[in-house]
């Protein structure tokens, strides 16, 4: 392509990246994926309304193929990856596995960022909190029960630790 | 071919003079899906996040003023939802809960659709649009700033900067039809504000017009029955009436989403549930 | 980032029967799981597609001098840079890689471009111009059946035209009811988007695709067919699938792709968006269905007759099969003797139509559950009651002549969704979330009605009218580690985890190695028609098996036993009339054994004339109950709990079992309420998430479901196949509970909230 610009930089996961080439329309799903090499979140319908996409952009849980890349510079994005940077799975991560919540796993990278940031806010929702929480994000395969039975059981885990 | 992200409004401003036609982006969830969709090939790009006064309000109990940068997710709880519950109800509608952290009323405005979930109570509370250029601020009643579908009055180096609400006293709530229970385009919607101060009792409709529509010749024959300045009537047959005025006044279409006649029965039966919610 | 995996989980173990946890979870959950869009290529091309705008036009001229002027493009190709057959289809070869003189569907293909941004392969379609000429759109399925409708294609505008007559077709009964009943057009909407890459071979003499696909060997038939390839220069290899459900049984993007990386000489990426994915794939059937049932006064079934008609839409893809299906299902789960059926699938100018979850036996259930009903009312009984008077039993015929051998717990499925708990009545405030209308915060508990309505459901298992259906699976043991290798296409079903399950089982160990997915072994058939337990659980079984008896010769040889003696329990291999006990570990160390096993179900055959056969395999069958809460002044629906009691065989896997139910129900519940391609004389209207409604969070009901085990004989592992009949009686079930709570006769599914509220 011709009409590219010149670079930015982004923070993401705590780390400076830099953006090098990049046409000035690229989402940040795109810029993520294509230019970072951050494969974790995915794209789905390129309209915001799937979630798959889902990352923290300063701390507020959005779709990030409604995002410019290039606007996002100066803010803090926070991906699927970022949120178990050494490797070990999350708790909600692990109770996903463990109460069948994954399927085809496309929509999961979302749903992990989506239960996070819902726990941050809100560690004790109730059921309904929970369903409303979660309700940008798109699950084709689950039907959503062993989704929510992780998040209970999440949530029972982390007030049982005291967290 | 640039992204420029200014700090200040000033700045903003400046930048939106210095290059006509750009384009103004915040939260990006009606833009973004443009680009992404192959419609619209952006050029300059005026990001407006790091623009911290466009995402304040105030609340006297002269004015509420809301700026255009504010994320519907900050009017679903707390101050904001305390003095507007109407906007409240709208914004816990918008998209999901990833759109509600994005879209701002200044993104409603300046896309003004009119299944707007924002607009209908813009529209009902007489909300004034502050669009500031080099030349100042001009501020524009809802009723001036919406013309069509997809168009407004602004000019191009307007931006739009704060909505002003005068408060009111009074019940206050929005209702919107969809096919499913979360993240839906309104089939119908209706904003129903009744103020004490100016015993005024206001309904506007969205998603059944080119434009956000307010029922005024329901609104003016509901003043003839019911004395607005304090608690309104239960009043089953006034409610059905007053309903039946509303619903005449909307202008819905057939589309693939849905009828104009289930549309505008919509409309009759949300208006009828509204007002007698407003009774209790 | 890799898709084979591995798994050890020494505690309690993992084997058939247990929850085992899915291998590729943890990285599906970190998004580490490579699907097959995620893959990149060193000097990787993107590629993109041009798409007929109109449903039925003559292509009278291309110019793409223009695109070829964009810089960044590297090639565009039509319909004469196929080399090899310049048609495709699984069923009828009719189906055009590129459209050439004519285009029948909108969205069907013309050309394809490579370049080196997406934002470069937008550009060069829109610069390509063409100029069609519109033709007249044939959209009324009607007109199609029509002989006098000058055909849209060369083969005609009937897929399918088919006939059942069994017993005394001119009996008539006491009580008679009828009814014409609508199925809309369903979308699969998977979310992981169309993907693949394709990477030439120096020279061009091969290629190797990744793609997410359901049935790799038949995939690579026709793309060797197409690219007039021997079938083992085009080699597939999995890429990780974000689901599934019939949409990818059709190839879309898999001949393109290769054909873009052959010419220009460099691996070439194509991905589709939403939109295009709603254009690139063939749909669920809509049809329309016309029954009148005959009873004798005491509720017996004595016959059904009537007419089906699906439309296929523009090319052939598995039309003949789905009708095939459609129309031996129209009997329902029901003993009956006499019928007098007939049934078309239709060419016309709409989209083109095929295999969907259910595979035209959700518009079958649609109908016959409606009629049961209307049954049960002039009976003056309940539904259950009228359900379980003619509730099939293992004997019983088929209409279509065939006794129905499998297990057959009908009575029971109903039964034992009868007896769970109905729902609190609700206790909402206004503005709960939890009432029709959900956060648009319409309702108010005084306009909500609740209703409770039924559908129950047989579903064959396989594939049908003498299909020589197999699946092939290789197991090596050595060193107390299994590996399995198979072609089995992974879509999120969890058939990854139950092949360790089966080899943990039979082997003894618990390191279960899987292998990549691909070409490199034999077909494992498609990952559809509720087939992949029976037959590539049966392959898997067989491999380790074989492999079994290869080790047990080897520890009996060194043991002086006879073979037939040992046994495998927990981890240890045992002599049943002795003492000695080695562990798998032990007794496979310095062995490396391999079989590889080939499974077969037993034959099928065609129907005759009047649709007399043995066509199907074997049959499952299940109980849906819903409770829905219906604002009766709006019609908005809220799906309170839906009860079910599925026929399963044995209980592989509770978790992944509970996941396709809960799932499937999501599905058929989107089906009910708000799943529908809008199409409007060819024109798709509503290509968009914004548009095509999928249930969310806020719209799930409560599940509650009751595996039935009754040890299904015929099948290898005991079990059947439980993919699809979660998402075929639920639909029924809530129309009926529509109905139920508005005492209004509606007919066709999705309800839409007119249909609720607004006269007819």
């Amino acid at each position: 392509m011709t009409d590219t610009t010149g670079f930015y930089d982004l923070v993401v996961n705590g780390e400076r990246r830099q953006v090098r080439d990049s046409w000035v329309g690229e989402s940040l799903l795109y810029v993520l994926r294509e230019r970072l090499g951050l494969m974790g979140s995915k794209g789905a319908c390129e309209q915001g309304e799937c979630g798959s996409c889902t990352v923290l952009l300063d701390d507020e849980a959005v779709c990030s193929c409604l995002v410019l890349g290039a606007s996002a510079v100066g803010s803090d994005v926070v991906t699927i990856e970022g949120l178990a940077p050494h490797g070990a799975p999350t708790d909600v991560q692990l109770a996903f596995v463990e109460h069948g919540a994954v399927q085809c796993g496309f929509c999961t990278p979302g749903l992990v960022v989506a239960v996070h940031h819902l726990l941050e806010r809100n560690p004790d929702p109730s059921a309904i909190e929970t369903r409303e929480a979660l309700s940008g994000n798109i699950c084709r395969c689950t039907g959503y029960g062993r989704i929510f039975a992780a998040v209970e059981t999440v949530v029972a885990l982390r007030k049982g630790a005291g967290k | 071919m640039s992204v420029y992200m200014p700090t200040t409004v000033d700045q903003a401003v400046a930048l939106l003079a210095q290059n006509p036609g750009a384009c103004l982006l915040t939260g990006g969830t009606d833009t973004m899906v443009e680009v992404n969709f192959n419609h619209l090939k952006p050029g300059t790009v005026i990001g407006l996040r790091l623009v911290s006064s466009l995402r304040e309000y105030t609340i006297t109990p002269q004015l509420i003023q809301i700026g255009a940068g504010v994320p519907y997710a900050r009017m679903e709880t707390g101050p904001l939802a305390e003095a507007l519950p109407a906007l409240a109800a709208a914004a816990r509608t918008v998209g999901s809960p990833q759109i509600r952290a994005a879209g701002t009323l200044g993104g409603n405005l300046g896309t003004c659709s009119p299944a707007g979930d924002g607009l209908p109570v813009l529209a009902a509370l007489d909300a004034v649009v502050n669009l500031r250029s080099p030349r100042g601020i001009r501020g524009v009643p809802f009723q001036d700033f919406m013309v069509g579908v997809k168009r407004n009055s602004r000019v191009s180096d307007e931006l739009i900067e704060s909505v002003s609400i005068a408060p009111t006293s009074g019940y206050q709530d929005y209702a919107k039809v969809g096919v499913r229970n979360a993240m839906v385009i309104s089939v119908a919607s209706v904003c129903l504000v009744h103020d004490r101060h100016t015993a005024s009792v206001r309904v506007a409709l969205g998603a059944v017009g080119p434009t956000i529509i307010r029922a005024r010749e329901a609104e003016a024959w509901l003043a003839t029955q019911v004395d607005a300045s304090t608690s309104l009537p239960p009043d089953e047959a006034i409610a059905i009436e007053f309903a039946r005025r509303v619903a005449a006044e909307a202008r819905p279409i057939d589309d693939h989403r849905s009828t104009a006649d289930y549309r505008r029965h919509a409309i009759q039966t949300l208006t009828r549930r509204l007002y007698l919610r407003s009774t209790k | 980032m890799k898709n084979s995996s591995t798994t050890t989980r020494s505690q309690s173990r993992e084997v058939l029967g247990t929850s085992a946890l899915r291998p590729d979870g943890v990285a599906k959950t970190q998004g580490d799981f490579a699907f097959s869009s995620d893959f990149q290529a060193e000097n990787m091309l993107w590629g993109a597609t041009l798409r007929s705008p109109h449903p039925h036009a003559r292509i009278v001229s291309i110019d793409p001098t223009d695109a070829w002027r964009i810089p960044g493009v590297e090639t565009i190709i039509f319909a004469d840079d196929v080399p090899g057959q310049a048609t495709y289809g699984l069923i009828a070869s009719d189906q055009p890689v590129f459209a050439q003189n004519v285009v029948r569907y909108m969205g069907e293909p013309i050309a394809a471009v490579a370049a080196d941004h997406p934002e470069t392969c937008r550009r060069a379609l829109a610069a390509i111009k063409i100029v069609y000429e519109e033709l007249p759109v044939l959209f009324d399925m009607d007109l199609a059946i029509d002989p006098s409708t000058p055909p849209i294609h060369p083969d005609g505008n009937v897929f399918r035209h088919q006939r059942i007559i069994s017993g005394d077709p001119d009996i008539v009964g006491d009580v008679i009811v009828e009814g014409t009943y609508d199925i809309g057009m369903q979308d699969q909407a998977f979310l992981g988007l169309e993907a693949a890459l394709a990477y030439p071979d120096p020279g061009g003499a091969g290629v190797e695709l990744v793609v997410a696909t359901q049935w790799l060997h038949e995939d690579r038939k026709q793309i060797a067919d197409c690219l007039g390839m021997a079938p083992e220069k085009v080699r597939l290899v999995l890429g990780g699938v974000g689901g599934a459900f019939g949409a990818r049984e059709d190839i879309s993007l898999q001949v393109h792709t290769c054909l873009l990386a052959l010419r220009t000489g460099r691996p070439v990426k194509v991905q589709y968006s939403r939109e295009e994915s709603f254009f690139g794939h063939v749909h669920r059937h809509p049809g329309r269905i016309h029954l009148r049932h005959h009873a004798d006064r005491n509720g017996k079934l004595l016959k059904v007759e009537g007419w089906m008609k699906l439309d296929g839409g523009a090319y052939a893809s598995t039309s003949s099969a789905v009708l095939l299906n459609g129309i031996t299902h129209l009997q329902g789960p029901y003993a009956c003797d006499n019928s007098r059926l007939e049934a078309w699938a239709t060419r016309t100018n709409n989209p083109p139509c095929g295999a969907m979850r259910g595979f035209g036996v959700v518009q079958a259930c649609f109908a016959h559950e409606g009629q049961m009903d209307k049954l049960a009312v002039a009976l003056g009984l309940s539904p259950v009651e009228v359900r379980l008077r003619n509730a099939m039993k293992t004997g019983d015929k088929l209409f279509t002549g065939q006794v129905v051998d499998s297990v057959a717990p009908v009575a029971r499925c109903i039964r034992e969704t009868d007896a769970i708990p109905l729902p609190a009545e609700p206790a909402y405030g206004t503005g709960s979330l939890e009432l029709p209308g959900g956060s648009g915060r319409t309702s108010d508990p005084s306009h909500i009605r609740r209703g409770i309505g039924w559908g129950v459901s047989i579903k064959n298992l396989m594939y049908s009218e003498g299909f020589d259906d197999s699946a092939e699976a290789r197991c090596t043991l050595a060193d107390g580690v299994a590996t399995l290798k198979f072609a089995t296409a992974e879509v999120g079903q969890g058939f990854v985890v139950l092949a360790q399950q089966i080899a943990r089982t039979i082997l003894g160990v618990d390191t279960v190695v899987l292998d990549a997915i691909d070409t490199q072994i034999g077909s494992a058939g498609s990952t559809s028609a509720s087939r992949q337990t029976w037959m590539s659980g049966g392959a898997v079984d067989g491999a380790c098996r074989l492999v079994r008896e290869r080790l047990f010769e080897q520890v009996a040889h060194v043991h002086n036993l006879n073979p037939l003696q040992l046994a495998v329990e927990g981890t240890d291999i045992v002599d049943t009339l002795g003492p000695l006990r080695v562990p798998v570990s032990e007794a496979s160390k310095g062995l490396r054994i391999e079989e590889t096993f080939l499974h077969r179900h037993r034959p099928t055959e065609e129907l005759d004339e009047n649709g007399q056969g043995n066509c199907h395999v074997a049959f499952a069958f299940v109980a849906h109950r819903a409770v829905v809460d219906v604002d009766t002044e709006l019609g908005l629906v809220k799906v309170v709990q839906i009860a079910t009691a599925q026929d399963v065989g044995q209980v592989l896997n509770p978790l992944t079992l509970l996941g396709q139910i809960e799932g499937g129900i999501a599905q058929g519940l989107g089906l009910a309420v708000m799943e529908e391609i809008v199409v409007d004389r060819g024109v798709v209207k509503n290509p968009s998430f914004t548009d095509y409604l999928l249930p969310t969070a806020l719209d799930a009901p409560d599940v509650v479901a009751i595996p039935i085990e009754e040890y299904e004989p015929l099948a290898p592992l005991g079990a059947k196949g439980v993919g699809e009949p979660p998402c075929i009686s639920v639909t029924p079930a809530i129309v009926a509970a529509i109905r139920n709570a508005t005492g209004r006769d509606i007919t066709r599914t999705p309800v839409r909230p007119q249909d609720i509220c607004l006269p007819t």
